[in-house]
């Protein structure tokens, strides 16, 4: 009897072990995690976000559009300046590397960076891995862009 | 015609699959041996059926049959034969079609491999694999048909995409699918587990080699990614936490936890109804994985056509799988048997770390993939969660888990002696302080970082090699004693320290990948030289070569160091006029301790290139890491008792060999 007992007691303190380590662990993992997101979450803006509410200096987000058609200019070797638009408003990039294989005036990009004086200095121009494809931010920044020009133009015309 | 005999064996496949799913578990439910019986024969059938579909596929490429959708849209006439054969899977329908066939390989393995489990078991497990296998093949037959005709068909098809036309990823789906979908042998058997109502050490022995078997062929599968994207995406980079990479990595994750649960209920009967519910959560992660890549709601190299109606689809079948099982389990799990003792500082307590350890980083992984979703879900905000997230979480949970993992293994089952086994394993602890030291003073870079994962490491190995050197009384007895119990050790104890002396290699490749890695950019012109990591390297120009289906610019490198001639470089820019694609050949040169990888860029002027090189130390230890790790499996895998298979009984092993245990 006193047996079953002990048994039953060293259950219910493998089992407060057990749970007490998992709290550890959640504690722990959440500490890490709301550390981390505070500091790693990137947004994602287009032109027009941008335009309608702006992002401070040195706060790195992507920004995401359309390579606007001749808008592509090398400065030096490894520096090119292009803007990126969704046909509503225009952005400004710098950028110093390799471009991905698939960039293209006319085409969707994404780009990781910040804004210094009005340019976004991109440090990372986003790949993209086939002609057709179009990265879904920013087919829907431009869809948006659409209806806000369509809205502007209807408030001009009244 | 041959299109239709695949279509149509297909169907037949989904019709035995429903007598799979119905009859072997109305037979187990009423002890009906015939009835059980059926569920070996369905499941060998089904399997044939969806060998015969695929095989029909298969040829329909091989001849290049445009008159078939699917074989339009991804090959071409002018394609190698190579990618002519793995253009098969190398798209949605056709990946489907091979998930669906190793998904039926693994029930005809379980049907035909399964003589000594309890009849009843082996029916339930059959429907339930049954069960899985008709939800998918709805899915193909309903949403993604590759059998579909187009008339009039084309002159030729649209190609394979480029980046897809490589050995290391034709065979990698392959693999990761093995890995996915053997998981599902794990889940049916967990399901039917809780349907009998019973869990015991048996029980995991059966589990175990599927499990491990799965295990195996995703490790494999991930590493060919990442060596693919490593030299075929012109990065340098091996992993990016891409949505996708992670939909493959969490259920890697958490079947590795499973595996080691799994022991503790073979060996001591205790932790069951926690390993019945990962054995559960992993496949569910694995049909996560599939929903993500399939729903095209990820931006990624990897990700399908999008098309709503097939997320949906999958949506709905991981709904009922997860749902349906998880209720199972709440209903089920409180009557499974308590199992055995033991004190937190053990060979259980170790294990119990370690599911610890590793469910909290699957759980940290799972939040950074899916939170950009949730948030867009609900605020539509767009946002991204890029490394530094996975970095800063994924590394602090993982590297308690790597010291545990060199303690772990000679702690004894119910009770150990942590002072004992620290003191046993003082080399190992001098050999770690040495090895951080040497590195922290001659790093170049970041030297507490590299001290510690150099530490980190070499405190892995050590751990290792001491535990084999102590198992084989290496030292302690004459060396030919010593050697003959060093053969007479289990082979599941071999394949444990194999595997854990890859991710030893591993984590020094890492190392070296993160901390030490130097790049150079820049725009070269004929005849410049580049310096880097001790190497002088001169830009002889560009030619035009012409491949197969590719037109490519090969950029030439001569490679010297101190004067002395070392290796040419040739890196290529492939452009495939059919598919409108430019692709990026890196060239890559390998001492075995560290890459020369250069990658070519466009031409920005008169015969000036941009150019891009890097110096990776360490990393061709990732890759031969993993090809470690998965040695290591497969050799635990042909342990004796899990060949020989398990015995009925609760079989009590005689302790007599130190702990004949993983």
């Amino acid at each position: 009897m006193s047996r079953t007992l002990s048994r039953a007691q060293s259950r219910k303190k493998r089992r407060l072990y057990i749970i007490g380590l998992g709290m550890l662990a959640l504690a722990a993992s959440t500490a890490l995690v709301l550390n981390a997101f505070e500091d790693n979450i990137v947004f994602f803006f287009s032109p027009s976000d941008l335009q309608a509410k702006p992002v401070e200096e040195g706060r790195t987000f992507r920004l995401g559009g359309l390579v606007e058609e001749g808008s592509v200019q090398r400065m030096d070797g490894l520096t090119i300046s292009f803007r990126v638009t969704d046909m509503a408003n225009v952005i400004p990039v710098t950028y110093t590397g390799v471009v991905p294989d698939l960039f293209r005036e006319g085409q969707g990009v994404v780009a990781q960076g910040q804004l210094k004086s009005g340019v976004f200095v991109a440090r990372e121009v986003l790949a993209k891995h086939d002609e057709t494809y179009m990265p879904p931010e920013v087919a829907e920044a431009l869809k948006r862009a659409e209806h806000w020009r369509e809205d502007t133009a209807k408030s001009v015309a009244q | 015609m041959i299109a239709e005999i695949g279509h149509y064996a297909l169907v037949l496949a989904l019709l035995v699959g429903c007598a799979q799913a119905l009859l072997p578990m109305i037979g187990a439910a009423r002890d009906e041996a015939g009835l059980m019986a059926v569920g070996d024969t369905a499941a060998i059938g089904q399997f044939a059926l969806v060998a015969v579909s695929f095989a029909a596929l298969t040829w329909a490429y091989v001849t290049s049959d445009f008159s078939v959708a699917n074989v339009v849209a991804n090959s071409h006439s002018a394609k190698p034969m190579l990618y002519k054969v793995t253009g098969v899977w190398g798209n949605h329908e056709g990946s489907m079609l091979l998930w669906v066939l190793i998904l039926a390989f693994f029930g005809a393995l379980v049907a035909a491999f399964g003589r000594n489990l309890p009849p009843s078991l082996k029916a339930r497990v059959l429907s339930v694999q049954g069960m899985i296998g008709i939800g998918f093949l709805l899915f193909i037959l309903f949403t993604s048909n590759p059998f579909e005709r187009v008339f009039p068909p084309p002159l030729d098809g649209n190609d394979l995409n480029p980046l897809l036309q490589d050995p290391g990823l034709a065979f990698h789906p392959p693999f990761l699918y093995l890995g996915y979908v053997g998981f599902s042998v794990a889940f049916s058997f967990a399901v039917a587990a809780l349907i009998e109502g019973r869990v015991d050490p048996a029980w995991a022995r059966w589990v175990r080699p599927w499990t491990l078997a799965a295990w195996t062929a995703l490790t494999l599968g991930i590493a060919m990614g990442s060596w693919w994207a490593y030299y075929e995406l012109g990065w340098g980079g091996w992993w990016f936490w891409d949505p996708v990479e992670n939909a493959s990595f969490l259920p890697w994750l958490a079947g590795t936890a499973l595996l080691h649960s799994a022991i503790v209920v073979e060996k001591r009967d205790a932790l069951k109804s926690w390993t019945v519910l990962l054995a559960i959560l992993t496949f569910g992660l694995s049909l996560m994985g599939t929903f993500l890549v399939r729903s095209g709601i990820l931006t990624s190299v990897h990700a399908f056509a999008v098309d709503p109606e097939r997320g949906t689809f999958v949506l709905v079948l991981l709904a009922i799988a997860v749902g349906g099982s998880l209720l199972l389990y709440a209903l089920r799990a409180p009557s499974l048997q308590q199992g055995g003792l033991f004190q937190p500082v053990s060979r259980e307590g170790a294990l119990v770390l370690n599911n610890l350890l590793l469910a909290t980083a699957t759980a940290t992984v799972l939040l950074g993939t899916l939170y950009p979703l949730l948030l867009d879900a609900m605020t539509g905000e767009r946002v991204s969660v890029g490394p530094p997230f996975f970095n800063a979480t994924f590394i602090p949970l993982m590297t308690p888990l790597v010291l545990l993992m060199a303690i772990g293994p000679m702690m004894a089952w119910k009770r150990a002696d942590l002072a004992g086994v620290l003191g046993r394993l003082w080399l190992g602890i001098g050999v770690t302080v040495a090895a951080a030291l040497g590195t922290f003073f001659f790093a170049t870079k970041a030297p507490v970082l590299s001290a510690f994962g150099i530490g980190l490491g070499a405190w892995l190995m050590m751990g290792v090699l001491v535990d084999w050197a102590e198992r084989a009384r290496l030292f302690r007895v004459p060396l030919g004693d010593a050697l003959r119990r060093a053969r007479g050790l289990p082979r599941a104890a071999y394949g444990m320290w194999i595997a854990h002396a890859g991710l030893a290699i591993v984590i020094f490749g890492m190392t070296g990948d993160i901390l030490w890695k130097q790049e150079v950019v820049v725009a070269a012109r004929p005849g410049q030289q580049i310096a880097i990591a001790g190497y002088d390297i001169r830009f002889e120009g560009v030619v035009q070569v012409d491949g197969k289906n590719y037109q490519a610019e090969r950029a030439h490198f001569l490679v010297r160091r101190n004067g002395d001639y070392v290796a040419d470089l040739y890196p290529e820019r492939r452009f495939y006029p059919v598919q409108r694609m430019t692709t990026t050949e890196a060239a890559i040169r390998s001492t075995g301790l560290a890459d020369l990888y250069a990658v070519i860029g466009e031409a920005t002027g008169e015969g000036v290139h941009t150019v891009r090189l890097y110096h990776n130390p360490l990393v061709p230890w990732l890759w031969f890491g993993a090809l470690v790790m998965t040695a290591g499996g497969l050799v635990s895998l042909f342990d004796r008792r899990l060949r020989v298979g398990a015995p009925m009984r609760k079989a009590r092993q005689p302790d007599a060999l130190p702990a004949a245990a993983e």
